[in-house]
């Protein structure tokens, strides 16, 4: 319990730190860039909402630094972000929402999937050391692991869509279609996910593949798995509950650490495939000059990763007995 | 260290590069592209930023790789890019390992106060999503410029390297050479600089070169993006008009394929390299011998 007391705290200070990292970033930059985009809307837009992106942006200059930085957490908290500039006058939340189940279905399931097949095939290599998956899998995804996740992204669209035609090219449903509660329409959303869901699945595995690996070397050395062989306990039964679970404890820290890096790939995927998720939408947001929409995803995908982190605590306190422990 | 010492160390890196074949193999494509970076117009046949040439051709002796939608030989622009790759991967990696250095091993060092405040920084920084965060910072800026790239890299990329150290440091901190330094009254500049330092020397390198990848890998998806200066020759911008003139659906991938090949090339250097290192610091790690599986298996 204490370990994640102390794990919340510190998830809420970097909550914090991105706040203000974003509250600063815009007054820092030369010449404001936002004000000139802002002031074709002045009068268009009713003056609570204008305020709203005025303290969001650093631009109102009626009132000094401090108390605009309050304003400004006070709204972020209550979930007030302003209106879109680029779909305007749409509010950024209600833009948001739009796109966030296509990405929270796309990432969020390649990247449980990636963990858990990475993690299996990991924990497998190293069983077998020497073995001709642990001779093959890490140089191989050593090698994978360095290409750019949108470039694989252009070349399975290639592959895949543009030579073989077995895959839609771009979008997260067929155009013509209304969205509708039906299997047709569940299928073709299925359909045009496979490609971008393989991009990310291929980048992201061979980093799990390789730490659970070398958790697992280091693991499987260890006396009470051989004690457990000893007792001539099934291979299968040491691997998955004696060395597996002691092995993963590593890994779920490491889901933490690079959950960053899977997002960040998971935007250029998104963009890629113009697919309608919140990558996509942050990159649009940043070639149409919509400063209130773009921070706002920032934050929200910041969220997204404490969120995951959190979850990932939560796992490593259930099967981590020593966390549990009171010091 | 006197030469002698030197020399040893060498033949040592020497013999270390020859058994391990990870190692051999990235060294050779890192030396490769280090050399087309500094010499680009021996490897250009063609001015890589002319647009005379027939738009859109097939290969061909005269342009092996095609051309552009503009008119542009592909082969010339891949060559004249390599540059601006290598700079951005040996600059920031050198400047964020320097940055892991000082930050991971004055918090083990000193404890206490100064390492919760450290640390704590470093892992706030970690588990802030970067790019979303680059995205923002260049946005802001308008087409960053080299050294703005460089900047936002540093600052994003140096975290991982600092824990990593800081732990390797900590394990270090209370062997009995280092205890028996300071009973003899060595200065702490003395303890860090000769002690600490070269027994982490594997890990710090691996850190460059991890550091570096990141590097690579993140300025070519914002230049992809169209966030760096597309007016530079660069393979990230190179995908950036590929992806704008829509080449895969006009019939020329090799425009935007080739330039991710090239990223992907320098990538795999940068990461064999790096699980060559990681095997040098951690001999668990290294490939078993048929002699030694055999032990295994047992």
């Amino acid at each position: 319990m204490r370990f994640l007391v102390r794990r919340l705290g510190f998830l809420l200070i970097a909550l914090w730190a991105a706040l203000t990292v974003n509250f600063f970033i815009p007054r820092l930059m030369p010449g404001n860039p936002a004000e000139a985009i802002l002031a074709q809307f002045r009068g268009r837009l009713n003056p609570s909402s204008l305020k709203a992106i005025e303290v969001a942006l650093g631009i109102g200059k009626h009132q000094n630094l401090l108390a605009s930085y309050f304003e400004y957490l006070r709204n972020t908290l209550t979930g007030n972000f302003g209106v879109s500039t680029s779909y305007f006058p749409v509010p950024v939340t209600s833009v948001i929402s739009r796109a966030l189940p296509w990405s929270l279905g796309l990432v969020g399931i390649s990247t449980v999937l990636g963990f858990l097949f990475g993690t299996a095939l990991g924990a497998i290599a190293a069983w077998r050391r020497g073995g001709w998956l642990d001779n093959v899998l890490p140089p191989s995804f050593i090698v994978v692991s360095a290409f750019p996740y949108f470039w694989v992204g252009l070349l399975s669209i290639w592959l895949f869509s543009l030579t073989l035609n077995w895959f839609p090219t771009l979008g997260g449903y067929t155009e013509t279609v209304t969205p509708t509660l039906t299997w047709g329409f569940v299928g073709d959303v299925l359909w045009h996910a496979v490609l971008p869901a393989f991009t990310i699945l291929l980048t992201s595995i061979g980093g799990w593949i390789l730490t659970m690996r070398n958790n697992m070397i280091t693991v499987v050395a260890e006396d009470y798995v051989k004690m457990a062989r000893a007792k001539g306990l099934r291979p299968r039964r040491i691997l998955w509950q004696y060395a597996g679970r002691n092995a993963l404890l590593p890994n779920l820290t490491g889901f933490a650490m690079s959950l960053g890096f899977v997002i960040s790939g998971a935007i250029l995927v998104e963009f890629v495939f113009n697919y309608p998720g919140v990558g996509f939408l942050l990159l649009q947001a940043v070639s149409a000059e919509d400063y209130p929409l773009m921070q706002a995803l920032f934050l929200l995908i910041t969220v997204a990763v404490l969120v995951a982190i959190f979850l990932s605590d939560v796992a490593t306190a259930l099967l981590d007995p020593r966390t549990r422990s009171t010091r | 260290m006197s030469w002698d010492k030197i020399r040893r160390r060498l033949s040592a890196g020497g013999r270390f590069l020859l058994r391990d074949k990870k190692a051999l193999v990235g060294s050779i494509i890192l030396l490769v592209l280090i050399v087309i970076s500094a010499f680009p117009s021996w490897f250009t046949p063609d001015d890589p930023t002319a647009e005379i040439y027939n738009p859109g051709a097939g290969l061909s002796w005269a342009h092996p790789l095609g051309t552009t939608s503009f008119g542009q030989d592909v082969f010339s622009q891949l060559m004249a890019g390599t540059r601006q790759s290598v700079m951005i991967a040996l600059v920031v990696g050198l400047i964020s390992t320097v940055l892991s250095v000082v930050v991971g091993i004055t918090a083990a060092y000193s404890g206490g106060v100064v390492d919760d405040v450290l640390s704590l920084i470093t892992d706030v920084i970690l588990v802030i999503p970067t790019f979303p965060l680059i995205i923002v910072i260049a946005a802001y800026t308008k087409s960053a410029s080299f050294w703005t790239i460089v900047f936002v890299l540093v600052v994003t990329g140096w975290s991982y390297g600092a824990r990593q150290l800081r732990v390797q440091a900590l394990s270090l901190r209370n062997r009995d050479y280092l205890l028996a330094a300071r009973a003899r009254g060595e200065s702490s500049w003395y303890i860090i600089g000769v002690e600490l330092i070269p027994p982490m020397t594997s890990l710090i390198v691996a850190n460059f070169l991890g550091a570096a990848l990141y590097a690579v890998l993140a300025a070519a998806g914002l230049q992809f993006v169209g966030l760096g200066n597309v007016n530079t020759q660069s393979w990230g911008t190179m995908l950036y008009w590929a992806q704008n003139n829509e080449a895969l659906s006009a019939g020329l991938p090799l425009w935007a394929l080739a330039p991710g090949v090239m990223i992907a090339v320098l990538g795999s250097a940068l990461a064999l390299l790096n699980y060559a290192f990681d095997e040098v610091s951690n001999p668990a790690l290294r490939p078993v011998s048929k002699r030694q599986r055999r032990k295994v298996a047992l």
